[in-house]
This record gives C-alpha cells, structure tokens and sequence, in this order.
C-alpha cells in the first residue's frame, strides 16, 4: 500500500495498466495510455502485471476493482471509460497540463 | 447450457435490485477479447449502458463504485471488464 501511495503521491500523472504504454496487455488499458498520451504531457505508468503485490492491492486502496486506473494529482479519476469521456469533452486535457504545471512549480520552490 | 447468457441476467438482475435503473442494457462482448493476455482466468467483458436517478449528482468515479460495488462478488472471476455508461435520467438524450 505505500508504494501505491508514493506513486500517486509523488507523480502528477499516473496510470496503473496491464502492460506499458509502448506494449499494451489490454485493450483498455491501451486506450487510456493513449488518451493520456494524447495530452501531450510526460505521465508516469505502473505495469501491473509486473507487479503481483500492485496488482493485488490497488483495487483495496481505490475502492475500485479494476485496471485500468488513473490517477491525477494524487486522485483517481477513474478507468478507461471515463478518461476517454473527460478526453473527448477536453477536459483530460486541462487536468493533466494544470496536474504537470502545479508538481513543476512546486519542485522548483 | 448457455453460462454467458446466465451471467447477463444475474448481473442484471443485481443492477435492478441495488441501483432501480429505468433504463438497462448489457452486451456480452466476451467473444471479442478471447484469448488476449488479460483475460486469462475466464472472466466475461460485458458493456453496461444504465440509467438510474440513484447517479443524480454524482461525479463518474461515484456512479462506477456503485456499479461495482453491486457486482462485487462476480469480480473478477465472473466479471473481468466492465466498460460502464451511467447517466442519470435528466441526462439522457431521449427524456421520458
């Protein structure tokens, strides 16, 4: 669990998904890799089917019981289908850009 | 034995009970997604379109965990995806 944590914590953006963005596992999780990617912003990604105690746990930390999972400025914001609606509204967007402009400025402080 | 379509109508038939949707429509999309490396284990991928007045005011992570947390029992053995539409009635295209 503080693992899961520090990743969350300590990445504006970041997606827990079967596989990598490059070499997705699941049609899901590669749709929303590519939804964040299309943000245009550097995001962090967990492989969770590289990480058995990840995968076991994350489903217990969110309250959410499948991958994928994003999450941005520490909150999960949901799965596949609701980063690709908040994409196709242009809100994901604006969210990661403010999540990646908000953790620039605070390391530079 | 159908068990595909057995499982169409226990998930909702748990929707009904915890959510009261005026509105319910699940596909078994199974099929597609035979055999790819996340399915192991033999869980089903279903689409949910669900309309319920219980989603009103909800953001869309809230109105998901309730949706799960209904079929949590059937997850992930039973159930491995989800992809999930939940809309209050106000938000519908179509009012009643």
């Amino acid at each position: 669990m503080d693992r899961i944590r520090a990743a969350v914590e300590d990445n504006p953006v970041v997606i827990f998904m079967k596989g990598t963005p490059q070499f997705p596992q699941c049609g899901f999780s590669s749709r929303a890799a590519q939804a964040l990617a299309a943000c245009g912003e550097e995001f962090a990604y967990v492989n969770v089917l590289e990480d058995p105690e990840i995968f076991e746990n994350l489903p217990r930390f969110a309250n959410w019981p499948t991958f994928p999972q994003i999450y941005i400025k520490g909150e999960l914001i949901g799965g596949c289908d609701i980063t690709l609606e908040l994409l196709q509204k242009g809100e994901l967007q604006q969210m990661v850009k403010d999540a990646v402009q908000s953790a620039r400025s605070g390391t530079e402080g | 034995m159908n068990t595909d379509g057995d499982r169409v109508a226990r998930i909702r038939a748990r929707l009904k009970e915890a959510l009261a949707p005026v509105e319910i429509e699940i596909e078994d999309d199974s099929a597609r997604h035979a055999g790819h490396a996340g399915a192991r284990g033999g869980g089903g991928h279903f689409n949910l379109r669900i309309v319920s007045a219980r989603f009103a005011g909800l953001s869309p992570v809230e109105r998901h965990r309730l949706v799960y947390q209904a079929l949590a029992d059937m997850m992930p053995a039973e159930i491995h995806a989800l992809a999930i539409d939940a809309r209050a009635p106000a938000e519908t295209a179509h009012q009643p």
